[in-house]
């Protein structure tokens, strides 16, 4: 399966199948990912897990290139992954890659777990 | 496009706040420069007193760092006085020849310490009591000589001699006036006040004023001071603290209207309309504000303009005092003397040091003075602000409000009495001590900062009380209290009230057209206001607004409580708590099938399944094939009966049928917050229906309803509504009251809290002597209501998301 021009790259949805202003979880090898869609239609990929108590952020709501975590609000910038202050903490963000309608992902950086 | 430049003429609290509100507002609109004639950044002058008392040091009271200034590219000048405003040429010029011009002007220079014109007043050791250098001169002072004198027994001069006290030094208070603090207590509070001071060592001169400040033997500092009447006393050091004045001596050389100050109107912009002015050196509508709280009101208002936004006005604030003394608690607000056409509520307990005067007019709280005990000093300071009618509740009024929860802090609801390990919120596990250490540390002034900063109070809220009480303790009088108009979120200065009534009166269908129409600042809201906004939308406009599910929280958007470890919890619907063994054994078979890892049951007499999988969940709903309980939204929740007449020997009423004819009726109910209700089918009461949202209670003549009970956070015992005869009239009753708490209260508030805002005669004459009203309410309700979808069986009709319920699989076959 492995072709050598996207080698780099994995396909992961369609953009349309996120929601506008909200997320979809991938089940991939570092864990559950959380892809984020906002009213610009920029697409965010950021690990499920809130630095804070580990709260799944895909569940969380979308606003600018935030989201609240469900659990204890943290919000969370989606583009670095890192809370706003006054709280403090970083979950891991991940590269993306959109084209013609197509969310991808780095393959890698989703294969390998605590990347 | 070439900046604006902004000057700003003062380095102080006031106007720093201006410029950080403008800076949110528009970062990049003007080249803003500030001189200030102190040589150190802007620091918290309210905690001088601190510093003095040696409870803080100086570095810790700084508020901006230089970095600050940096960041935000400010060129800032420090330790240079503004001696001329040109405002012709629209330049400022300081006392050491640097001139720098400007397209607006804010000036914000603060006030000046009143020296008294008497003789000796320039002597070395005669000092005023207002910034640093003062503080630092009494400190060094201390160290080496032993008596001082205070002129003035007004807030800052009893701060200045108990800070002095504590440092070694023997202080004698001179003041002016019959008792302490004129201006801010009756003479019973000072006379208290007074005692406990001078059981801290303090020594006071009533009735007596200042004749003259004698130079020592030496002639090289002060010596002594002299009475009116001859006596004279030792003083090596004296503090004139008899009052401020606003600064205005620049404005006035520049032909700015001052009279008392700089006068400015409600856009805080002086006479000369590129020229702004704020903080204790503006006199706005004839008030100069000497404290914190006014102060920040103003600079936010002025940034907004500064900012070219042109929306906010400033109205005038109401202040309250309380003096920052450790140990010594004392509270006062609004006109505490009374006059006529006044009533006084007094609580006297001269022994217990325990004093509280109320003063009323018109059935509004109008005055507070307080000595002793100033628990409650929070709640009767936002009576007075809101001009709330006290009528209903002044029996109790005396006793306090006791707005803290009933659980959560040791049983403690006064904050000065616990120790710094004592724990405050205890969701967050925050004790007093950390509270006290941010507010201090990070320059915190009000209740919003505090819960950002320590998570004090931001999850149940029932602590609220408690640490509004520890910022007051803090921060005394410039504790800054939540404002009379609460905006929504950071996203608008709405308030709940305006946003609801602009989309009814402009029948705004989306949320779109809500934050385009009310100039909201964010593209699509924050996780605080799009929820609310939902809310209002479809609660204003049933079957027309728009429901949005990305703008709910997550349980109401997955029809499932969320946990800590992101599984699901499904209670589904038994209607009035009754079941089947049919739908025993489904949800048997479905807790098997799925692996459920816990099942309980809950308070509301319903089944809960927890630890489901989100990707399960359309599957167990089905399987389960029982309506969505609802447990998990803002919504109808339960209602819980007893058994009633049917089974029960003491039964007068059927109250389990009853109860499942409310529940169908309200089923698909969203509100403010959630709602609960129980019958009961004799006032035995085993369905605990005191406590709910709406309880009824079964009577041999019919059924009595109470309304805006609570059992949670704070236990509240619900209250009498009215005594209704038929079923369908508790349905209407009940369902009018309900649909007035939905068009009405505040998104998040419980009916309890909306209760204490309106007051029960409103909701009474509204829903118990309009009749037509509560029809017409009722059928609103109705309306709203009619065909409500189940989220768990009509995905579509209900705007349930299904592929959230998919997580995408990577599918690779095998690793590169």
């Amino acid at each position: 399966m492995s072709n050598s021009q996207t080698s780099q790259w994995q396909k992961i949805a369609a953009v349309e199948d996120i929601p506008v202003l909200g997320a979809r979880v991938i089940q991939a090898p570092a864990g559950k990912i959380a892809i984020f869609r906002n009213t610009e239609d920029e697409v965010f990929a950021v690990l499920d897990e809130c630095p804070h108590k580990g709260g799944p952020l895909s569940q969380g709501i979308v606003h600018g290139k935030s989201v609240t975590c469900p659990l204890h609000s943290w919000n969370i910038d989606l583009t670095t992954g890192c809370a706003a202050a006054p709280d403090e903490g970083c979950s891991k963000s991940f590269a993306v890659k959109v084209e013609s309608g197509v969310v991808w992902l780095n393959r890698k950086e989703i294969q390998t777990s605590h990347g | 496009m070439k900046k604006q430049k902004l000057v700003m003429i003062g380095n102080g609290m006031a106007g720093v706040r201006t410029i950080e509100e403008l800076l949110k507002l528009d970062p990049e609109l003007y080249d803003i420069t500030i001189f200030g004639a102190e040589p150190y950044p802007n620091y918290n002058r309210i905690l001088l007193s601190p510093v003095l008392a040696g409870e803080q040091t100086l570095e810790q009271i700084v508020l901006n760092e230089l970095d600050w200034y940096k960041d935000n590219h400010i060129h800032l000048h420090l330790g240079k006085k503004i001696t001329k405003i040109d405002r012709k040429e629209r330049t400022v010029t300081a006392d050491d020849g640097t001139i720098e011009s400007y397209d607006r002007l804010l000036i914000a220079t603060g006030s000046l310490p009143f020296i008294l014109p008497i003789p000796g007043n320039d002597l070395p050791g005669v000092i005023a009591y207002r910034d640093i250098k003062d503080t630092n001169e009494m400190i060094e002072v201390a160290t080496k000589y032993k008596n001082a004198v205070v002129i003035g027994g007004g807030l800052l001069g009893l701060e200045a001699a108990n800070g002095l006290a504590l440092r070694g030094m023997s202080v004698t208070v001179i003041h002016l006036a019959d008792w302490l603090m004129e201006r801010q207590l009756d003479k019973t509070a000072a006379d208290l006040l007074q005692k406990s001071l001078e059981e801290k060592g303090l020594r006071f001169l009533l009735k007596t004023s200042t004749e003259a400040i004698l130079p020592n033997a030496a002639g090289d500092r002060v010596g002594s001071i002299r009475f009116k009447g001859g006596l004279e006393i030792p003083a090596d050091l004296v503090v004139m603290a008899a009052g401020i004045k606003p600064n205005t001596a620049l404005a006035e050389s520049a032909g700015l209207h001052c009279n008392r100050g700089i006068v400015v109107n409600d856009t805080l912009q002086t006479f000369d309309p590129r020229v702004y002015a704020v903080g204790e050196c503006a006199s706005h509508r004839g008030t100069a504000y000497g404290l914190v709280a006014p102060l920040f009101e103003q600079a936010k208002v002025c940034a907004n303009h500064l900012a070219e936004l042109g929306i906010g006005r400033y109205e005038g604030s109401v202040t309250s005092t309380k003096l920052k003394v450790t140990g010594i608690d004392l509270f006062s607000a609004g006109n505490f003397m009374g006059g006529e056409g006044t009533e006084e509520i007094t609580l006297a307990d001269p022994i217990g040091g325990v004093y509280k005067k109320l003063v009323l007019k018109d059935d509004r709280l109008i005055g507070a003075c307080m000595f002793g005990d100033t628990a409650d000093s929070t709640w009767y300071f936002k009576l007075m602000r809101d001009e709330q009618s006290v009528a209903e509740i002044r029996d109790s009024l005396m006793f306090g409000e006791s707005n803290i929860g009933d659980v959560g802090h040791q049983g403690h609801n006064k904050a000065a009495g616990m120790t710094d390990e004592d724990e405050i919120c205890g969701c967050n596990g925050v004790s007093k001590g950390a509270i006290v250490k941010a507010i201090r540390e990070q320059g915190l002034f009000t209740l919003d900062e505090v819960k950002k900063c320590t998570k004090a109070s931001s999850s149940c809220g029932s602590c609220t009380g408690l640490v509004e009480q520890v910022l007051m303790n803090v921060l005394g009088t410039d504790y800054s209290a939540t404002p009379k108009k609460k905006s929504i979120c950071g996203c608008s200065d709405l308030s709940h009230d305006e946003i609801r009534s602009a989309i009814r009166s402009d029948h705004l269908i989306s949320q779109e057209q809500v934050r385009e129409k009310l100039d909201w600042r964010t593209p699509n809201g924050c996780a605080t206001c799009r929820p609310a906004l939902n809310y209002y939308l479809i609660s204003t406009w049933p079957h027309e607004a728009i429901d949005d599910p990305q703008s709910r929280f997550i349980n109401e958007r997955a029809h499932a409580n969320i946990q800590k470890d992101g599984t699901y919890s499904v209670v589904p619907r038994m209607f009035g708590g009754l079941t089947t063994p049919s739908e025993l054994r489904r949800i048997a078979d479905v807790a098997e099938k799925y692996n459920v890892p816990t099942v309980k049951v809950t308070g509301g007499q319903r089944i809960d399944l927890l630890g489901i999988k989100k990707d399960d969940l359309p599957a167990v709903w089905k399987e389960l094939d029982m309506p969505s309980g609802h447990a998990y939204g803002k919504s109808i929740r339960t209602v819980k009966t007893c058994v009633g007449d049917e089974h029960c020997r003491f039964g007068t009423q059927s109250s389990m049928k009853m109860g499942v004819e409310l529940e169908r009726m309200l089923f698909g109910m969203y509100a403010p917050h959630k709602v609960k209700l129980a019958v009961s089918g004799c006032p035995r009461n085993c369905a605990e229906a005191g406590i709910k949202d709406v309880g009824i209670i079964g009577v041999d003549s019919g059924w009595e309803i109470y309304i805006a009970g609570n059992g949670g956070i704070k236990t509240e015992v619900a209250e009498f509504l009215c005594k209704v005869k038929s079923d369908e009239e508790v349905r209407e009753y009940s369902g009018a009251f309900l649909q007035l708490y939905r068009e009405e209260a505040w998104y998040l508030d419980r009916t309890v809290h909306y209760l204490a805002r309106v007051g029960m005669e409103y909701i009474k004459q509204k829903v118990v002597d309009d009749a037509e009203n509560r029809k017409a309410l009722y059928e609103r309700l109705l309306f709203d209501l009619k065909d409500a979808p189940d989220p768990w069986k009509d995905f579509e009709r209900a705007g349930v998301d299904i592929r959230q319920f998919k997580t995408i699989p990577i599918v690779e076959a095998g690793n590169v």
